[in-house]
Order: C-alpha cells, then sequence, then structure tokens
C-alpha cells in the first residue's frame, strides 16, 4: 500500500542528540536526531507512565525518559535493560534533509 | 474477575509475596495494603548496616513508591487497621478508612518483646525493630554517651555494634552463660564474646535485670546483684513475639502465632496470614527464608494454585558484623546418639565443629571462616553420607580429593542445586544461568534478575565468585564502581583525569579515557557536563544536550509533561509588586495550581511547554529572575525575620541570607544546594537539616553544614562559629567550592562529607586560612560566568527551537 507521507521540517530543526515534536490528531510525536545525523522518529509517550520521550536525553541509538529514566529503542521502540515496554515507531522518510512521516489513521482519513 | 485482595502489613514477606503473585496471576487481584510504618517496603535485614553507617535507607528499599503506581496497588502509608470484620469483609484503619475484601493477608509481623521490669517504658528505652528505632538510635548515639544492649542474640550484638561504630560506650546484658546460645555452642560464643571485647564492647553474661532506673529520662540499669550500670540508652533486644492481637480480636484461630495450614490459610477461608505473625506446624519463623517460602506459597493459593505447601527446612544464620565471620546451622545439642568433628586454631581465631548422627550433618558451627557453611549446608540438606570423607571433612570442601583446591575451584565444584542465597532460596543453577542467557555483568544486575545476595548480603562473596567464574576474568570484583556503563573508570578517576590531562570536552573526555560508547548515555553526559563545567568555567562550553530536561528549559517537568515555574525571592522575601506580577501571570496564562514551596518560594504548576517563554517574559517584566529550582546548583536561601523583627533575633538574618543567595545564585553543584539562616537557635528557618545552615548567636554565625531532610533525615554537623558575616560568607562559600570539586555528581553534601571525613573538611576551611581563601576565589571566578539569568536569555530568544513543536500536521488531511 503506498503511504502518504506528510513533510514536518528538515534534519537542521533538530539539535544534534536533541529531539523535537510534531503534533498529530493522534498525539504527539518525537522525532530524534543522533549523533550520527540518522533520523527516527516514534510515539512521544514512554510506555512506563507516559513521560515525554522528546524530553529526554538522546545516547546512541536510544533515548531515557525524563520521567523516571527507561531507555528506549529509537529503531525498534522498545524499552531496553530489565524493563519491559514498546512504543510505536513511526514510519520517517529522509530526502537529503528534508523530513517526511506517515501516519497510518491519517491516510485513512485521507482516502 | 478482579477481586479485591487487602493485605494488613508491608514488610517484607506481603512484599515478597505480591512480586510472585504479580508474576503468577497478574491483574486478578486489585491490591490495598494497609502499612502502620508510613513508608514503602525496605530490607529490614539491612537495618543493622544501616545503623552502622555502611548503607543509607535508600539503599535498602525493596519497592519504591514507583513500583506501587506502576502495579496499580494502593498503599495506605501510616495506616493501622484497628478492626477486621469478618461478616462484612472489611477492614478499618486508625485513621477512619474502611476497605472491603474477597481476600485478606494478615502479614501484621511481630512486635519486639520489652522484659517487665520497672522502668521500661522510661524515655531512652527503645527497641531494635524498624527504621524509627535506628533513626532514635543514632539520635541517641550524637551524644557518644552510655549506651546498654539488652540481649546478647543476633539483633542484640548488631545494635551494640553499630552503636559502638558510632562511638557509643556500650555494655551488652545477656541471660545466658554464652552469646548468642539459641546459635551458637558455648566454645563459639566464647570467642565472639573475645572478639566483641576487643572492640571495646563490654559483655556481661548471666545478667539478669531487675529495674531500669532514671528520673524522667534513662540513668541506667540495676542488675539483680545490686549492680548499677549507667546509661543514656537502653536498646532492648530480647526477642520477638507474633503480632496476633488483631487476629485474636477478629477471632481467628491463635496460639503463638496466627494459625495457618500448610497453605497459609487460617481458621476463616477469605483469610491467609505469613510472615512472623504465623504459625505453621506449630512453629513461628522469624528468618527471612521461610518467611519469603511462607510468601510464594500463599501467592500460588491466592493465584488459584492449591499444590503448593509450606515445608519446614533449618536456615543458616550469619551475624551481619563487618568482620566476624560465623556460620551457624542445625542442631548442635550434645547427645549420645552424636560424634561431633572439631577444629581449633586458637591463633587464627578459627572454630569449626560439625555435629553427626549417623554419618550425616544435623549441625555446623563455624566461626573466623566461614567459606565452607554453603556446603555444609548442602550435604546436610541432602543428607550426604560423609563416611568416605570423613578424615577431611572438617577441612571443607577444597581438600576432599587429596589436594587443595582455591576458593574458585570450591564453588565450580558445588551442583548446580546448590542454595546460594538462603534468604531468597536462590541456587547456582539459576544464578548461572540468568548470568548467561540475560548476559548480565554487574552484581547489582544480578541481584535485580535473580534477588540473590538481595537481602541480608552475606552471600555476596558467593555470587561474586559465581560471576567471576560464569563471565571470567573480565568481572573483577574489586573494582571501584564504575559511572556507567560507559567506561570502567568510577567517578573519582575521571575528575581527577580531567584536571590531569587537562581535558575540555566531553569527546576529549570520552576519546582520551577509552568510553565504551560512541556519544555517552543519560547517567555520565550529566555527570561529566557538571565535571567540566566545574573545572574549566571559563573555557569550557556548556552541553546542552547533555542536561537533563529541567536544566535544559530552565523549569521542572511534571508527571502531565507540563512544567514548573519558581520565580527567585531573595532570602523568601517579597512584596506587593511581585506578587500582583505573580497574580497577574496566573491569571493570564490560566495557571491551575499556586503552591508555596518548603524552601520560602512561590511555585507555578501545570504551564505548557510553549507558554514558558511567555511566563517567564511576564515575570521579568517585575524583575524577577529564574529560581533555579530545577537545577543541581544552588536553590534557596531560607530565613527567618531575624533581628529586625523578632525579639529573640541575635543578627539579621534575613539580610545575610539574602547576601548569600544574591552572591552564590546560579552556580551549579554535584547535586542541590539548599541553604537557610536562622537568627537564633530557636531555628526557625530549620537551618540545622539544610546541606549549609547558619544559627545566629550573639557572639557571632555558627556554621553548620551537612543535615539532610528527604530519603534520610539527618541533623547538620558544625563547621565552626566565626565573628563576622564577611568571614561567614567566606566559609559558606570556600565549603560550597570544596564540595563542588570534589563530590561525584548527584552525590549530597552530606554524602560527600561522610566519605571524605568531617575532620578533613574541617581541617581544610576552618583550619587552613589559605586553602580556604583559594577555594573562595575559584568559586568567585566561576561566578563569573555563571550569573546569567537563563529565562531572560530565552526570552530574548535562546534555544527558540525548544518551546515549539517541529510541525503541526493531519488536522487537515483528517478534517477533509
Amino acid at each position: 500500500m503506498d503511504r502518504t507521507w506528510i513533510a514536518i521540517g528538515t534534519i537542521a530543526d533538530i539539535p544534534l542528540r536533541g529531539a523535537r515534536c510534531v503534533k498529530t490528531p493522534q498525539g504527539k510525536v518525537a522525532v530524534f536526531r543522533t549523533a550520527e545525523n540518522e533520523v527516527f522518529a516514534i510515539e512521544d509517550h514512554c510506555p512506563h507512565r507516559g513521560g515525554p520521550l522528546s524530553q529526554g536525553i538522546v545516547h546512541a541509538k536510544a533515548v531515557t525518559c525524563p520521567l523516571h529514566n527507561w531507555v528506549i529503542s529509537l529503531e525498534t521502540g522498545k524499552a531496553l535493560g530489565a524493563d519491559e515496554g514498546a512504543v510505536k515507531t513511526i514510519p520517517l522518510r529522509n530526502d537529503d534533509g528534508a523530513l517526511f512521516i506517515a501516519l497510518e489513521s491519517l491516510m485513512m482519513a485521507a482516502e | 474477575m478482579t477481586e479485591k485482595l487487602v493485605i494488613i502489613g508491608n514488610g517484607m514477606a506481603p512484599g515478597r509475596m505480591l512480586e510472585h503473585l504479580l508474576e503468577k496471576a497478574p491483574g486478578h487481584y486489585q491490591v490495598t495494603i494497609f502499612n502502620a510504618e508510613p513508608r514503602v517496603n525496605y530490607d529490614r535485614i539491612m537495618l543493622s548496616p544501616v545503623l552502622s553507617g555502611e548503607k543509607d535507607y535508600e539503599q535498602i528499599i525493596i519497592h519504591g513508591d514507583g513500583w506501587y503506581i506502576k502495579h496499580g496497588i494502593t498503599l495506605y502509608k501510616g495506616h493501622r487497621i484497628v478492626a477486621i470484620d469478618r461478616d462484612a469483609r472489611t477492614v478499618t484503619s486508625d485513621h477512619g478508612v474502611t476497605e472491603s475484601y474477597d481476600k485478606l493477608v494478615i502479614a501484621t509481623g511481630s512486635v519486639p518483646f520489652i522484659i517487665p521490669v520497672p522502668g521500661n517504658t522510661l524515655p531512652g528505652v527503645i527497641t531494635y525493630r524498624d527504621l524509627d528505632d535506628v533513626q532514635a538510635m543514632l539520635l541517641a548515639a550524637q551524644s557518644r554517651e552510655k549506651a546498654v544492649v539488652i540481649g546478647g542474640g543476633l539483633l542484640g550484638l548488631e545494635a551494640a555494634a553499630g552503636l559502638a561504630g558510632r562511638g557509643m560506650d556500650v555494655t551488652v546484658l545477656h541471660v545466658m552463660p554464652t552469646l548468642m546460645d539459641r546459635q551458637l555452642d558455648p566454645a563459639a560464643g566464647y570467642l565472639l564474646q573475645k572478639e566483641l571485647e576487643g572492640r571495646g564492647i563490654k559483655i556481661v553474661c548471666k545478667a539478669n535485670t531487675k529495674a531500669i532506673v532514671g528520673s524522667g529520662k534513662v540513668e541506667g540499669i540495676e542488675l539483680d546483684d545490686g549492680r548499677i550500670i549507667p546509661a543514656t540508652l537502653v536498646v532492648m533486644a530480647v526477642g520477638i513475639r507474633p503480632s496476633v492481637g488483631l487476629a485474636k480480636e477478629a477471632g481467628l484461630a491463635v496460639n503463638r502465632g496466627i494459625v495457618v495450614d500448610h497453605g497459609m490459610q487460617t481458621s476463616d477461608g477469605s483469610i491467609l496470614a505469613l510472615g512472623e505473625c504465623a504459625e505453621v506446624a506449630g512453629q513461628v519463623y522469624g528468618l527471612v527464608a521461610p518467611l519469603y517460602e511462607m510468601a510464594r506459597v500463599a501467592a500460588s493459593h491466592l493465584a488459584g494454585d492449591r499444590s503448593a505447601g509450606f515445608v519446614h527446612s533449618d536456615t543458616p544464620t550469619k551475624l551481619k558484623v563487618t568482620g566476624i565471620e560465623l556460620f551457624s546451622l542445625g542442631d548442635f545439642a550434645d547427645g549420645d546418639d552424636r560424634e561431633e568433628i572439631v577444629l581449633r586454631d586458637a591463633s587464627a581465631g578459627v572454630y569449626k565443629r560439625l555435629v553427626l548422627k549417623e554419618n550425616r550433618i544435623i549441625g555446623t558451627v563455624l566461626y573466623g571462616e566461614t567459606s565452607d557453611g554453603a556446603w555444609f549446608n548442602d550435604l546436610k540438606k541432602k543428607a550426604v553420607d560423609i563416611a568416605e570423607m570423613r578424615e577431611t571433612l572438617i577441612f571443607g570442601q577444597a581438600y576432599q580429593g587429596g589436594a587443595p583446591l582455591d576458593p574458585m575451584a570450591a564453588v565450580a565444584a558445588l551442583p548446580d542445586d546448590a542454595e546460594i542465597c538462603g534468604c531468597n532460596g536462590v541456587c547456582k543453577g539459576r544464578i548461572v544461568s540468568t548470568i548467561t542467557d540475560k548476559g548480565l555483568t554487574s552484581l547489582d544486575d544480578v541481584r535485580a534478575h535473580t534477588k540473590a545476595s538481595a537481602s541480608c548480603g552475606s552471600c555476596t562473596g558467593l555470587v561474586e565468585q559465581l560471576m567471576t567464574l560464569t563471565l571470567g576474568e573480565s568481572y573483577n570484583p574489586a573494582a571501584v564502581q564504575p559511572m556507567c556503563g560507559c567506561t570502567d573508570l568510577g567517578h573519582d578517576d575521571v575528575r581527577r583525569l580531567i584536571k590531569a590531562k587537562k581535558l575540555k570536552t566531553i569527546p576529549a573526555v570520552m576519546q582520551e579515557l577509552e568510553w565504551k560508547t560512541s556519544c555517552g548515555c543519560a547517567k555520565c553526559r550529566p555527570a561529566l557536563n557538571y565535571y567540566l563545567v566545574c573545572d574549566w568555567p571559563d573555557e569550557y562550553a556548556d552541553d546542552y544536550q547533555s542536561r537533563f530536561i529541567n536544566e535544559r528549559v530552565h523549569a521542572n517537568i511534571q508527571k502531565d509533561g507540563t512544567y514548573s515555574v519558581v520565580p527567585r525571592m531573595w532570602g523568601g522575601v517579597t512584596n506587593a509588586g511581585e506578587l500582583r506580577a505573580i497574580a497577574d501571570v496566573v491569571d493570564k496564562f490560566e495557571i491551575p495550581l499556586v503552591k508555596v514551596t518548603g524552601g520560602q518560594r512561590i511555585d507555578l504548576l501545570g504551564i505548557e511547554k510553549e507558554d514558558l517563554p511567555a511566563v517567564w517574559a511576564d515575570l521579568g517584566k517585575a524583575g524577577f529572575v529564574s529560581g533555579q529550582a530545577y537545577a543541581k546548583g544552588l536553590r534557596t536561601v531560607k530565613t527567618c525575620v531575624g533581628s529586625d523583627w523578632c525579639r529573640f533575633g541575635t543578627q539579621d538574618s534575613t539580610g545575610l541570607g539574602i547576601k548569600i543567595e544574591k552572591f552564590m545564585w546560579g552556580s551549579w553543584t554535584p547535586a542541590k544546594l539548599k541553604l537557610a539562616v536562622s537568627g537564633c537557635p530557636r531555628n526557625c528557618a530549620e537551618a540545622t537539616c539544610k546541606d549549609i545552615g547558619v544559627i545566629c548567636v550573639d557572639s557571632g554565625f555558627e556554621i553548620h553544614f551537612a543535615g539532610a531532610a528527604g530519603l534520610d533525615i539527618k541533623g547538620t554537623e558544625v563547621l565552626g562559629l566565626v565573628r563576622t558575616e564577611g568571614e561567614a560568607m567566606e566559609h559558606i562559600v570556600a565549603l560550597t567550592q570544596m564540595y563542588r570539586e570534589q563530590a561525584r555528581y548527584l552525590e549530597r553534601i552530606y554524602k560527600w562529607a561522610k566519605r571524605i571525613g568531617l575532620e578533613e573538611i574541617r581541617r581544610q576551611i576552618i583550619g587552613d586560612a589559605d586553602k580556604r581563601k583559594a577555594y573562595y576565589d575559584r568559586f568567585v571566578f566561576s561566578q563569573k560566568f555563571a550569573q546569567v539569568d537563563p529565562w531572560s536569555e530565552r526570552v530574548s530568544g535562546k534555544d527558540k527551537h525548544e518551546f515549539k513543536p517541529m510541525a503541526t500536521v493531519g488536522y487537515n488531511q483528517a478534517a477533509e
């Protein structure tokens, strides 16, 4: 199925080893930029107590939640270490720095 | 269907039961706990290390508040259940809360036995049972006076050693001829007594207490032979009694304890009992291993599996006094059908005794050298016929098969089902397989996943040997605790090397000190950022992305992702204009909660992140700067009204507080730093539980430090008395700088002080004027770069991206 890609800005909008939020009707999406310039998008909602992951410290391909220090993999959305839980990962396309995300229910609404 | 489970008591047994229950039947019960103690579940076995100062309260917490929240458990702290209505199936607490149950678990534990002698209710007579008792003992120990411990058993001796370690002059009174007579034979009891006496503890055996004497408070103990032993503190540690009053009133069958069957069920089918209050097959228990076994059984039954049954087993006893090796197991009384093997080495202080019956071990006492305890325990448990190795049995496992083995080989030779952790019933095979399966590399990990060594800790050595065995030489238990998984270096080494190698950026530190990860983690990066800010104030460029969110956006993140904002009110003083400006901001931004803090500030809670710059802009116009209530840095200086207003005030405490705050604001410190200045010893500003406090007196200013009033409660220590405000300022600033330069990140001043020693701090700050001046100058220099109001910076546009979403998408599409 073809995805509808929604433009959200450019990689330069996100600080290195940082994150920004994108507001969507389904809630906030956190978009991360690692030290290696990789970009990931996941739900901005920690599986533990719903902390805003976009506010956490970014290290390697993971973020540490600011509320209770759960470490979440940016690649898989899964909690690392002894904790168990996962957030949804959001498809993200990086066209030479221009960033797009795809939201499933948005696509349905747009159809 | 969800059933209601109510638990009375929140000790280790019900805590463990809940862990099992959550695993076996998640979501089956809606759980409510009533705890008469005003706290969470902590490791009671570790009270002695807390008393001796080897651990603190937070290190012995088993379930923090977060655990209860995570599992949706309601915990009423400080609620004592006063009535059980079995017909209505409800319980009622002393605060009037009534809760209904489908299943009720009684885990009321035990109460210390108070010997019935005159004077036993005098102030200064305490028991040794919970954290409150430990805190009472620690408080009493500050006097360095005389203490008497009644009871020479496990608890009494641990209390005595702890109090002696805290500087008290301790006498132990024991009614039997030798110490720990229930666990040790007379020979080992004698060795133990010699050892304790060598440490300055006086021991009186065959001592019958006749009365506790004193008018208004304890002054001493009178023995029945007429001797009087002076004391300002009396600790009763003569035993415990199951706490059964509540169950009795409810009409349950009660004997010595609450009578339960092998499935932990009481005489009422809806009510279970476990822990020290329960009596199973005529026996009550006080050691943790059988209590945990009860927890396992109770959880199985609650989860619907009725096959589990409690089985009695002997539990080894160990004394948790550093430097004393002692192990006792099973039955070691003399008897016609018994034989014994004894080894004594007087010069090495070693005594070993095995009691045999029909070529099987039934009891063991080891003193001075206990490494074979686990092996003897295993032989006893499995009732191994030892006839073959009888000649060398007493020398231990290492000597079986002719050649001595090294200790590692002894552990390696243990069978997989040999019990390593007696408290938690964890065997060797389980530890080894968990290490391998989960890739564990640290002792903390092993504790988290297997529970081995997570209770009393006396098997830590064995667990570490197993880790070395499983992980090879890469595991080195003697090594310093590394900062985090990214490095093998500890905080102190990193701080030293940053200075020595002149490392001035985080990448430089990671490169030169061979970090194992590409860009660190959320533990090491904030620490490194602080160390670099502190050591190179003029050269280091703060790494924004290595700061915790609160320090990045200069507000405190709340559980719902909103923020709280605290404007600075110097010394806690404000005025009508400031209050009006705050009121206007509250109205304009519809701020849901305005709250006065413990540090005499006003907290505005529930502000959306996007609104922060506008809120700051309005506050800034009224002259407010950031109160830095989010910082690992100078927070607040709390003051009383002092000599300007108070009829008791001796100095201008408000004025001094404001001066200190204006001088020190903006400085980053290893952990938060809270100060207070009180105008007289009545201490209305509560300066004696602060990181640094000042008590004004007629002759000057008494400077205090290293207090705590959070997870730990600790009165301050006195640094010294100075005459003038200027001197007070210099001492406070120098002390702060010494702490900034030496402490580990997130280490509060009281923990740092404990680690490096109060005398060393007094020597440098009070005794050495040059050192003090140098510290002071370095602080003043670093303040040049630190005193920038972060709010006005952000109002003028700094870090703009932080406060706006990157994009808002999907609303159009969705609307179409």
